[in-house]
């Protein structure tokens, strides 16, 4: 491998763990909404550090500069000095978008824009420059969770704050870092005079290099905090020949003359990986000289002189060739790998079923034990299948990750006040049907917050708490997985859809439509009964998408409402695509497969049921519906059993909230078919959503039941448009 | 896949006719439809079947049988014999399907060719093979690369790239 490629890999690890942190950062920031947690800021404050010095690493000075206010702002929230107003919070957050931003340019080795992150560098120093009132004045301590208005000069939160801070003192922070990393001891002498510096023992651990840590950086910024006295020891490198340049054989003894706090002297080793021994021992005296200023770190030119040891000799970095523990366990598996896999395992499945036909056709004496074997063959077959789909199987918390986010903007925006729930994160579902969601996902909760949940006044009103409450469920159902966004807000209001949808023409004026119609109306393109448009909703676009997206992912939309106490709204989806619960249907001598979820039944017609509306559309009576009657045979030009209606079966399809009935001659088994693209090799038919492969090694097509409705809608206007 | 690639690669790279390297001589399958010999660059040929039931699939051309298995791919099935507009012969135990791989606007397909019967391998250099006249029979030009006369046979080169993706496709120009 060369420099270059290890180079390469490095910095996309970089990118990777900067992503990270920047997620932690916002996770973080958002808790730190509801109250001032003294480990949540540490927490975001590594994240931001960390940030820094990896970009300032690598030299992406933009990511590092900006990242370095940032990282100040946060210091002083840390400390107590600052209280944590929302004001500050808004900006801290808006930075992390930033950050990301530049993080994705440098990644896409794109030029970083500086747009964003100078408008918001503006903000950050205006905040900075707002010295609060020194933390002692605990009269101020609006330790409320309320919003502070944000020209209140960053009041201190509570007590605590200080408390935390006065921790700094050496001999109160061992329980501190020792908690952060059980690997840095710490010799807390009793002081005896004024702090005047640290002697370090550092021994690093053999893989200090493979963790991205070059001593000679870590030096450096000891140096920037005061005089720096380093000795190697070197007792432990063997001869040249011997040498391996990955590992690091070195420890050093520092000495640094600062009056420094322990925590500033510790953050540097901050990224020094556990396994590391790091023993800080105090030194105190009458004081020989007075402390030496600590300028921010970033700005001090390098101390001269200090370097503890040449660097030739051994490599800066190593490749992380295995990420240190605390890995989420997941694997990134490349998706064509997956597919190649998923499509072998269905080969698997049909020569499985087709020597479960010989076993069928030939009876010699031990057929029974050819049996037990493929009994035993279809067991394996199966339980391979499943793990393999298993690797596309993602939580539905990767897409439920951003609302906290996005609810929080938005409701801030909106000026609501609303209690994000989120349930069964760990529902998994197939990673395409994932990633298709969350666009919708991202609509309903839109719309949800604009719509559904009333302002603060609204809900005091209506004797509802200030707060609304939205929440994100998913749970498995039947080979299903169920997708609902649910509010307590005012639920739909029946009176005015069905207004807006006469005044545009959708309803007839004196048409009876069913609760689930009307709901069902929203969905339309270009309806929407917000009166005004607002960068949120309003336009009444999102609804007819979300509709479109989640049935071609062959799911359902389903709405639940009820006036003053809410709504809901339920998508039923299929776990995967690569799979499809099928009913096989005959025609003539040609078998179709159509996805069982979109069946609802099938019924032997009678003649008094039927009816021709202008001697050319026919209806079929189902329940109180009627419904128009597809002839597949006619449709896709097959010679049927019978063209009589009441000799065949109808099959009531729904698609896009539309019921049809189609006519077949015969239904055969239910089976679960594996779907393959008839686009690969051939072209998109109209009405077929690709083919499958029965047991005989044949091919059969699977009807698109949403498409299929449309050509037949198609083909009668304009047979409507002949007649007429 | 790596193979295939090189092999679509090495194909592309070789079936342009006018390669003027003199000597260099290129292979051709050659089948027979409706008594006359046709030829194809045989880096386009995957493999050769028996006839196989098809499955008919809606509003396709009348010379698309429909669609087969091939170990789990769903690949269409054209009947040259209907494509060129000739007599078509009964389907029977020697009726062959000749299966192509050519490169499309999207991608490597696989479509599968009913031709009466498998003749032979020819190796024909660039000077072998003529322009094609106005009109070769009831063919239209544009998918014949040229002629190559083998004594007093004549063999029709067809662009079987572009013949099989309008095929396909269903851009019908007038065959």
């Amino acid at each position: 491998m060369s420099i270059d490629q290890e180079m390469e890999e490095i910095l996309q690890l970089f990118f990777e763990e900067s992503l990270e942190g920047l997620d932690t950062m916002e996770s973080g920031l958002l808790t730190l909404d509801g109250s001032a947690n003294r480990e949540t800021i540490n927490t975001i404050f590594r994240a931001a550090h960390s940030i820094k010095g990896g970009a300032g690493t690598f030299g992406f000075m933009e990511i590092s500069g900006f990242t370095h206010s940032v990282e100040t702002l946060l210091d002083e929230m840390r400390n107590g000095t600052r209280g944590i107003t929302p004001d500050a919070l808004q900006v801290l957050l808006q930075s992390v978008d930033v950050i990301r931003e530049m993080v994705k340019s440098a990644q896409a080795k794109q030029p970083i824009v500086m747009v964003g992150a100078t408008a918001l560098s503006g903000e950050l120093l205006r905040i900075l420059a707002q010295k609060g009132a020194p933390a002692n004045s605990a009269a101020e301590s609006a330790a409320t969770n309320l919003p502070i208005p944000a020209a209140v000069p960053a009041a201190p939160d509570a007590p605590a704050a200080q408390a935390a801070a006065m921790a700094d003192e050496p001999d109160a922070s061992e329980a501190a870092v020792s908690s952060k990393s059980a690997g840095i001891a710490v010799n807390g002498n009793p002081p005896v005079g004024a702090l005047e510096g640290w002697r370090i023992v550092f021994e690093p651990d053999l893989s200090l290099f493979k963790t991205c840590n070059d001593p000679m950086r870590i030096f450096d910024e000891l140096a920037n905090l005061g005089p720096l006295e380093v000795e190697a020891h070197t007792a432990k490198v063997p001869p040249f020949g011997e040498l391996d340049p990955t590992q690091c054989l070195l420890s050093w003894t520092l000495l640094l003359r600062s009056a420094a706090e322990h925590a500033r002297v510790a953050e540097v080793f901050d990224w020094v990986d556990a396994n590391s021994k790091i023993a800080y021992e105090p030194i105190y005296g009458a004081a020989v000289s007075a402390g030496v200023p600590i300028p921010p770190a970033a700005d001090l030119p390098q101390a001269p002189g200090q370097r503890p040891m040449t660097s030739s000799d051994v490599p800066a970095a190593q490749p992380a060739s295995g990420k240190s523990g605390g890995e989420s366990g997941s694997l990134r598996v490349a998706t064509e790998k997956v597919d190649a896999l998923i499509n072998l395992v269905g080969e698997l499945v049909i020569t499985q079923s087709m020597l479960g036909r010989f076993a069928e056709k030939y009876e010699p004496q031990d057929i029974e034990s050819l049996r037990r074997s493929l009994a035993q063959l279809t067991r394996n077959t199966r339980e391979l299948q499943e793990s393999v789909l298993q690797i596309r199987m993602l939580p539905i918390g990767f897409s439920f990750n951003r609302f906290p986010r996005l609810v929080h903007d938005l409701s801030r925006k909106l000026g609501k006040k609303v209690d994000l729930k989120l349930c069964g994160e760990n529902t998994e579902l197939d990673k395409t049907v994932l990633e298709k969601i969350s666009d919708p996902l991202v609509h309903l909760v839109r719309n949800a917050l604009d719509h559904g949940l009333e302002s603060p006044e609204a809900r005091l009103a209506a004797g509802k708490s200030e707060t609304g409450t939205l929440e994100l469920n998913a749970f498995h159902e039947g080979g299903s997985i169920v997708i609902e966004v649910k509010d307590d807000g005012a639920g739909l209001n029946k009176d005015r859809i069905l207004a807006k949808a006469r005044e545009r023409g959708l309803v007839d004026a004196d048409a009876q439509l069913s609760d689930e119609n009307i709901y069902n109306l929203i969905f339309v393109a270009g309806f929407s009964t917000a009166d005004t448009v607002s960068d949120v909703s309003g336009r009444g676009v999102g609804m007819d998408v979300v509709r479109r997206n989640i049935n071609d992912l062959g799911g359902h939309v389903q709405i639940l409402s009820v006036p003053g106490r809410g709504s809901t709204i339920r998508i039923r989806l299929p776990l995967t695509l690569a799979i499809l619960e099928g009913q096989m249907l005959r025609v003539g001598k040609e078998i179709y497969v159509a996805s069982l979820v979109s069946i609802i039944e099938t019924v032997q017609s009678k003649r008094e049921d039927l009816s021709c509306v202008a001697g050319r559309t026919e209806l079929f009576k189902h329940r109180s519906d009627y419904l128009p009657v597809i002839r597949l045979y006619d449709l896709f030009g097959i010679e049927p059993d019978s063209r009589d209606i009441t000799d065949g079966l109808l099959v009531v399809l729904e698609a896009e909230g539309r019921r049809v009935a189609m006519l077949v001659d015969e239904l055969l088994a239910q089976q679960q078919v594996v779907i393959k693209s008839l686009e690969t090799n051939f072209k998109q038919v109209p009405g077929l959503a690709g083919a499958t492969i029965h047991g005989d090694g044949t091919v059969a097509l699977i009807l698109d039941v949403p498409g299929l409705v449309r050509t037949f809608l198609e083909r009668q206007s304009m047979q409507l448009g002949r007649a007429a | 896949m790596t193979e295939h690639e090189s092999a679509a690669n090495e194909a592309s790279a070789s079936a342009s006719p006018d390669a003027g390297d003199e000597g260099a001589s290129q292979q051709y399958l050659s089948f027979f439809l409706g008594g006359q010999e046709y030829g194809t660059d045989i880096l386009r040929v995957q493999e050769i079947k028996g006839w196989d039931t098809v499955t008919r699939v809606p509003y396709s051309p009348d010379f698309i049988l429909g669609v087969i298995n091939l170990r789990g791919a769903i690949v269409p099935v054209v009947d040259l014999r209907v494509r060129f507009a000739l007599e078509s012969a009964p389907f029977d135990t020697a009726t062959v399907v000749i299966v192509v791989r050519v490169a499309g606007a999207r991608g490597e397909r696989i479509v599968g060719l009913v031709v009466d019967a498998v003749s032979d391998v020819y190796s024909f250099s660039a000077e072998d093979i003529q322009p094609p006249p106005e009109a070769v029979g009831t063919l239209d030009q544009m998918y014949v690369l040229g002629l190559a006369k083998l004594g007093d046979k004549l063999v029709i080169i067809l662009d079987i790239e572009r013949l099989v993706i309008s095929s396909v496709l269903g851009d019908i120009k007038a065959a």
